[in-house]
């Protein structure tokens, strides 16, 4: 065992390097960044200064998106958890012996540009959309509803992108339930529903905290459905992020944000392992 | 509890049970006396642990009724059954504590906290792991928390045990300790218990009847000794123990045993528990074990004695006793084991096989 000890480390090899020159140099360089100076020409000073951060901080401007982000990230959560876990436990309990299809049909939207399923819900939602152009032919309505353009339309677009991670997190901490457990609580006394109750879902919480912690990661910093979907007042910190990087080319003051962003991240990914102890209940489960 | 006592507490009658074409459960017809230990033996397929399952509401009959104290069951949903079941890995609950466990019957009875409390170190005491009951299931070994899922199916004093194969998972020594750690506490308890297994040495040391299953079938049903020393087909001497089967045709009677001509020309004198005519073709089973190992030179004379002479090609000790192979004229082989005498025989060495009347059965041959 002492011999081969260096082994994993030479496997691991590849992935670190990776890891290290693409995340965590680029990293390094845009904390760097977040410190220089812009100057009125356009060119960036390096320097060493917090006048972006204070920037950041001078007004409620920012802050409020940044709000808005963690908000619209927590209801995107409780939204893909509770629309998510239904069709996991529906896989999870089907006989059918084409359980990979079913699990290929939820994969299959990944095979689609993210840009493109963004874009369709214009088609679907619009003025001149499929629903708003149904419902005016019908008569129901004389007036398009104005359906894009809000919050609303964003959540949609977060969850059509977001939700197949959540149900296959789930899925996947379901499916490791001993299903003796289950006839363990029926023959004890408990209705399916107890059952469920006592043994399905306390055992599939794993599956459940990993799927919300990757879909609030994902929310906090996604900017396509906010800037195809949302309108001026639906926008989320990566948008600003981005307008600041790839619109006026103030890149220090955009690595700050990122730099921002990356640290109420990283405290909110410490505090909930600290205290829903994601550790805690998989060792529980050994 | 004493309510009817004339009914057996468990009752088959003409149970089948398919799963598409495949039959799982054929005409089952059993019943399961009322504090008694009852094992469903036979190889892994045979529906063993499908007429398990039925009893606790996990599988539906195709046909035919379940009853239990009388009452038949097969609408009632399994929560309402009253059943304690014990499985092969376990099954404990691994978010909730030993106690909890233990608990988790009595919780949905109604019982009283103070009562289940007590009720719960009771059982936890049974099954000797007192002051356990903050553990959680991993932090305890295999033996130990199965005796917790008794402690579990037993706390809530139920109607009928079941347990599918629950020594399985078990390493030897533990497994024959667990064996009669279950054993005991079924006796002490007194009850009904039906238990699963393909393990011959669990069905016969702890059953008060063995019921032999094949393909779905019942093949015998009986005491330990009556379906070891009785079998009633080649299936169930075969399953049972280190059979050999010798193939022949009935001579005729002879007092009150049966001589049969065999295949390769030699005689044998058979026990007869039937009448047989001759010409009957019949199947002698003699068990490895009834072989009297001898060398040529001490061959009694004797009518009643059969004999078979032949060269051993293979032996293998096993401690206690040895298993010899023994090849005959014809090269057809028998199976002997004896009990470790002074000097084993060795491979190579001329022996004759000696077996009396009383311990050569003849089956039908089919």
């Amino acid at each position: 065992m002492q011999k081969s000890s260096w082994r994993p480390w030479a496997l691991l090899a590849p992935s670190l390097t990776a890891v290290f020159l693409l995340l965590l140099v680029p990293l390094c360089f845009i904390v760097v960044y977040s410190f220089w100076l812009r100057a009125p020409t356009g060119a960036d000073i390096a320097a060493f200064q917090l006048g972006n951060y204070k920037k950041f901080a001078a007004d409620f401007f920012y802050p409020s998106i940044l709000l808005r982000t963690i908000r619209v990230a927590f209801e995107t959560v409780v939204l893909c958890l509770l629309m998510g876990y239904i069709p996991a436990y529906f896989f999870y309990r089907s006989k059918t012996r084409h359980k990979s299809v079913l699990l290929l049909l939820i994969m299959i939207p990944f095979w689609i540009s993210f840009i493109i399923r963004t874009l369709s819900w214009i088609n679907i939602l619009g003025d001149t959309g499929l629903i708003n152009h149904v419902l005016v032919r019908v008569g129901i309505i004389s007036e398009p509803l104005n359906m894009l353009y809000n919050e609303g339309a964003v959540l949609m677009g977060l969850i059509q992108y977001l939700l197949p991670f959540m149900i296959l997190n789930v899925y996947v901490s379901l499916e490791g339930i001993d299903k003796s457990l289950l006839e363990a609580a029926r023959s004890l006394g408990c209705t399916e529903w107890q059952a469920f109750r006592e043994v399905t879902l306390p055992l599939s919480l794993p599956g459940v905290s990993a799927g919300c912690l990757l879909v609030f990661v994902l929310t906090s910093g996604t900017y396509l459905p906010p800037m195809i979907l949302g309108g001026p007042r639906n926008e989320m910190i990566a948008n600003l992020i981005f307008k600041r990087v790839i619109g006026t080319l103030d890149w220090p003051f955009g690595s700050a944000i990122s730099v921002v962003l990356l640290t109420l991240l990283i405290i909110i990914i410490y505090t909930y392992n600290r205290y829903l102890g994601i550790n805690q209940i998989f060792k529980s489960l050994q | 509890m004493n309510q009817e006592p004339n009914h057996p507490m468990v009752q088959f009658k003409g149970v089948v049970k398919r799963f598409d074409k495949l039959v799982a459960v054929e005409k089952m017809d059993l019943d399961i006396a009322r504090g008694s230990f009852v094992t469903l033996l036979g190889p892994s397929g045979c529906g063993k642990t499908t007429l398990l399952r039925m009893v606790a509401g996990l599988e539906q009959p195709t046909e035919g009724d379940i009853f239990i104290k009388g009452r038949r069951i097969n609408d009632v949903p399994i929560h309402k059954r009253n059943l304690g079941m014990i499985f092969q890995n376990y099954a404990l609950f691994p978010h909730k504590t030993i106690f909890d466990n233990v608990a988790f019957g009595l919780k949905y009875r109604k019982v009283a906290k103070s009562e289940v409390k007590a009720r719960v170190e009771g059982a936890l005491e049974l099954v000797r792991l007192p002051g356990y009951g903050n553990r959680k299931p991993a932090q305890l070994s295999g033996g130990q928390q199965q005796r917790v899922a008794l402690a579990r199916a037993i706390v809530i004093q139920p109607d009928v045990l079941l347990m599918d194969e629950p020594l399985s998972a078990l390493d030897e020594n533990l497994r024959e300790e667990m064996r009669r750690e279950i054993d005991n506490l079924q006796q002490m308890l007194g009850v009904t218990t039906l238990f699963v297994t393909h393990d011959q040495r669990e069905a016969l040391s702890m059953s008060d009847k063995i019921v032999v299953m094949k393909d779905g079938r019942k093949q015998q049903e009986g005491s330990p000794e009556e379906v070891y020393n009785e079998s009633a087909n080649h299936f169930v001497a075969d399953f049972l123990g280190h059979s050999n089967f010798l193939n022949g045709t009935v001579i005729g009677a002879e007092g009150d045993a049966t001589r049969v001509r065999l295949e390769n020309g030699g005689e044998l004198l058979a026990a007869s528990s039937q009448q047989w005519f001759p010409g009957d073709k019949v199947e002698a089973v003699v068990r490895a074990q009834k072989f009297q190992i001898l060398s040529d030179l001490e061959v009694p004379a004797s009518r009643d004695m059969n004999s078979f002479p032949g060269r051993i090609i293979e032996r293998s000790y096993m401690g206690g006793e040895v298993s010899y192979f023994v090849e005959q004229r014809d090269k057809t082989v028998i199976h002997a084991m004896s009990m470790v005498r002074t000097r084993p025989f060795r491979r190579g060495e001329d022996v004759v096989l000696v077996v009396a009347a009383r311990h050569c059965r003849l089956l039908p041959k089919t």
